[in-house]
């Protein structure tokens, strides 16, 4: 097939071919950016927390009359004694704010006592001696806080200092980059001195610059269960809802009227699930979009090819009279396709970064990768053949005969 | 003339159904998308309280101490409870409250415990923020004073403790005490929920209402942001440093406005003059629309939802660029005719984009149903602001305004083209 042919018949037509570049271009920029946003979502919905999800429920209790703090904090140790009698339950813990939940505690964190030294603002988690074993927390190096460590929350109030504390890797990294950051001293309640390093846990929320996902501390409070949540430690992650039902039992049995209700009992799973809502929303929002956006430029393709296909009637009865064979028609309209695709997708290129610039500027988004171009380009060679055949298939149909009547 | 362009118009889109249908769709689907990224902007960006946003401004100030201050940091939101005790007292402007949220558990008639959002404040609330009142009557600012064990509480809750009966004067049980119902809330739910945009920006007003002062006496536990500047036992002591409590005042007249900003000024000039600060130190007032525009309460996904929409709309008009194009020049022996038989360029022209005119109010006409159902699906997200998503009037005109003028933009090009056929080769070559 001669390209020169194609691309001297193409300029008769200069108007409608620069229309489907165009609307080809800008598919193709749309599409590019929208598969990069939907990639995104994706791995930001899969983002690792360091917690043994599948194992994991927690359960918020309100409290009625609370009564005196030693009677709370007996009624903690009671519960406790309680859920871990129940048959599926291995570990509970009590912790002050739970991953996905509403609750956000922050510290000031710095490498100095001075007030005006850098700080970074740093999420705390406060829990019992059961904790890190009820969320499967692994230790990267260093060791677990001793049992004498662990202080009430009046002494916390009170304003203990000096606290041990054990911080995750990603924050290590970044207070001490290159180096061990057990034994080392950070600011945050007074002096802490760092006795471990997690492998990971992240924030219970989004806060903050991206990169601070991955910062958190854990501090060894007894807490009582109005300052926080029992988090249960699941031994069948099949049989979890079973277990909801024993817990809700089980508290109802013990100790005064309290708010105790499946509304508010959840598993880390179904709370992961409800955190990411709105950015699965997103992706399908999006993928609507891409699919709409394909949809409408094979019409704008089927539509002109169909005009020009009518148009050249006679032209194509006149070639297949002089020996083109059906073949020939078809690849002619197939190959007119791909170079106007081809033409469309580079200026495409062109306008995917130029869209790309405009979404890192105004919504924080990175830089596309390189891979995403040729995806698209793909995308949308595949789609202008497939557009095109219908009507190339209908021009191959045009019998010679038609060359001898006049139009 | 217009009639006869228009039964053309009919006529020629009725000769080529599947390429008038292609045409259609493209506009409709352009449209529906961006309808329905429009209106969910449009409620958004609304004025949850249009008789009085320019009168209620949100007081904020940056009194931090010197060392906890750095030279273009953001103004906090809240106020300590020093400061926001000191305007009030002062009472410099027309309405004035100092408020935070709050979460509790009250018992039920049944017995059964149940947890409610509640809103601790002054008596200046209801007036300011033209609360009504179902049964009974906000608290007074007497009330304010003594601490007084009184509760205004919301028209839902009141069905669901009360039956719906006037329960003015019953109590309520709340951690041990028990605080005496004054006042039952008509219907009255302001989104987004303006004066207090931390805790959930859509849905219903809080449950209980009851002084500020009362809350503090009886150590009721508050949600909402809380920021200290050094360690505090007791964060919500009077001279705690910390910043939690929300401050809206009502100022009837710019003038009025315009004072309390110097007023604010002077208060200060005064605290650095007792010697709390050193730096320049800022306090402002915003209006509730200037409010909720620092706030974002427009989330960054929905203005993006609308660009894309915008941006697909865009890609739909090219495509119908081309496919008039191609309608119109496929006609060409039959305006060579009428060209021939004296009609004016002028007139090929307008017949032309009568012709675009009619595929877009087609195109307005399915895109408003596509809208709908796009309106519904955004209704079925899991986001707080899905309930309120509906489609008024004005986003009813606008979808046929955007229709036809996006279809006779798209019809221009074409309409040119159409026009410029010469006769005689038009009618040669056929």
């Amino acid at each position: 097939m001669h390209f020169r042919h194609i691309l001297n018949a193409l300029g008769r037509h200069r108007i409608a071919v620069a229309l489907l570049v165009l609307e080809i271009a800008f598919s193709c920029a749309v599409v590019c950016n929208a598969l990069f946003l939907i990639g995104n979502r994706l791995e930001r919905m899969q983002r690792p927390t360091g917690v043994d999800e599948a194992h994991v429920v927690e359960m918020f209790i309100g409290s009625v009359t609370p009564g005196s703090a030693e009677a709370v904090m007996a009624q903690t140790r009671t519960d406790i004694a309680a859920l871990r009698a129940i048959p599926g339950v291995a570990n509970v813990a009590v912790v002050n704010q739970t991953l996905f939940g509403n609750s956000f505690s922050a510290s000031g964190v710095g490498l100095s006592d001075d007030a005006k030294a850098p700080r970074i603002s740093v999420t705390q988690y406060m829990g019992d001696a059961n904790l890190a074993d009820t969320l499967g927390l692994k230790l990267a190096e260093g060791q677990w806080f001793k049992p004498d460590e662990f202080i009430t929350e009046e002494q916390l109030e009170a304003g203990r200092s000096g606290l041990p504390v054990i911080i995750t890797k990603a924050l290590a990294e970044h207070l001490f980059p290159g180096e061990s950051a057990v034994g080392r001293t950070i600011y945050a309640f007074g002096a802490n001195r760092v006795v471990g390093v997690l492998d990971r846990l992240v924030q219970p929320r989004d806060s903050g610059p991206t990169e601070s996902y991955g910062y958190a501390m854990l501090f060894p409070v007894t807490l009582p269960y109005t300052e926080g949540a029992y988090v249960i430690r699941v031994k069948d992650a099949m049989r979890r809802d079973a277990v909801i039902q024993d817990v809700l039992r089980t508290l109802k049995a013990s100790g005064p009227l309290r708010l105790i209700s499946p509304k508010y009992a959840f598993t880390l799973e179904s709370q992961r699930a409800k955190y990411y809502r709105n950015d699965r929303a997103m992706a399908w929002m999006l993928v609507g979009v891409c699919v709409l956006l394909l949809v409408v430029t094979a019409v704008g393709i089927v539509g002109l090819t169909s005009f020009w296909v009518a148009q050249r009637r006679r032209q194509i009865g006149i070639r297949r009279a002089i020996g083109a064979t059906r073949g020939d028609i078809l690849r002619y309209f197939q190959t007119e396709n791909f170079l106007i695709a081809s033409l469309g997708i580079a200026l495409g290129m062109v306008l995917t970064y130029g869209l790309n610039l405009l979404l890192m500027a105004h919504y924080e988004l990175a830089r596309l990768p390189g891979y995403y171009l040729p995806v698209g380009a793909l995308v949308l060679w595949v789609l202008g053949q497939l557009a095109v055949l219908g009507p190339a298939l209908r021009a191959a149909r045009v019998p010679p005969v038609v060359a001898t009547r006049s139009a | 003339m217009f009639g006869y362009y228009l039964d053309l118009a009919l006529r020629s889109l009725k000769r080529n159904r599947v390429l008038t249908a292609l045409m259609v769709l493209a506009i409709a689907l352009g449209i529906g998308t961006s309808m329905t990224t429009l209106t969910v902007m449009h409620v958004l960006s609304g004025d949850p309280i249009p008789q009085k946003s320019a009168q209620l401004f949100r007081v904020r100030m940056d009194v931090s101490p010197d060392d906890h201050f750095r030279q273009g940091d953001k103004v906090p939101d809240n106020l300590t409870r020093r400061d926001a005790e000191a305007l009030l007292r002062d009472g410099k402007a027309d309405h004035q409250a100092a408020m935070s949220a709050g979460a509790m558990v009250v018992v039920s008639a049944q017995g059964e415990p149940l947890r409610v959002a509640t809103r601790y404040t002054g008596a200046d609330f209801f007036p300011m923020f033209d609360v009504p009142m179902r049964y009974g009557q906000a608290w007074r600012p007497e009330d304010d004073a003594a601490r007084a064990r009184v509760a205004v509480i919301s028209g839902d809750l009141n069905e669901q403790l009360f039956g719906g009966k006037d329960s003015v004067g019953k109590t309520l049980q709340v951690g041990g005490q028990s605080l005496r119902i004054v006042g039952v809330l008509g219907d009255w739910a302001m989104n987004p929920r303006f004066y207090d945009l931390s805790n959930g920006q859509f849905g219903n007003s809080e449950q209980v209402f009851l002084p500020l002062s009362t809350a503090l006496d009886l150590k009721l536990s508050t949600s909402g942001s809380l920021t200290c500047w050094g360690s505090a036992p007791d964060s919500r002591a009077p001279e705690a440093p910390c910043i939690w409590l929300q401050y809206w005042a009502e100022l009837d007249t710019p003038a009025k406005a315009a004072a309390y900003r110097q007023y604010l000024q002077n208060y200060i000039a005064l605290q650095q003059q007792g010697g709390r600060f050193s730096h320049p130190g800022l306090a402002e007032e915003l209006d509730v629309m200037q409010w909720l525009d620092a706030k974002g309460v427009v989330p960054s996904d929905v203005r993006l939802q609308t660009w894309l929409a915008l941006g697909f709309l865009g890609i739909c008009l090219l495509n119908t660029v081309g496919l008039l194009l191609a309608k119109f020049l496929r006609r060409s022996g039959e305006i060579g005719v009428r060209r021939a038989l004296g009609a004016s360029r002028r007139a090929i022209f307008l017949q032309c984009l009568v012709e675009a005119g009619v595929v877009g109010l087609a195109g307005g006409v399915l895109g408003l149903a596509l809208a709908a159902l796009g309106l519904v699906l955004v209704r079925h997200q899991p986001t707080d602001y899905a309930a309120y998503i509906h489609m008024d009037l004005s986003m009813l005109l606008l979808t046929f305004a955007l229709a036809l003028a996006s279809s006779l933009l798209a019809g221009l090009l074409p309409a040119w083209r159409a026009m410029q056929v010469a006769p005689a080769v038009a009618l040669k070559s056929n």
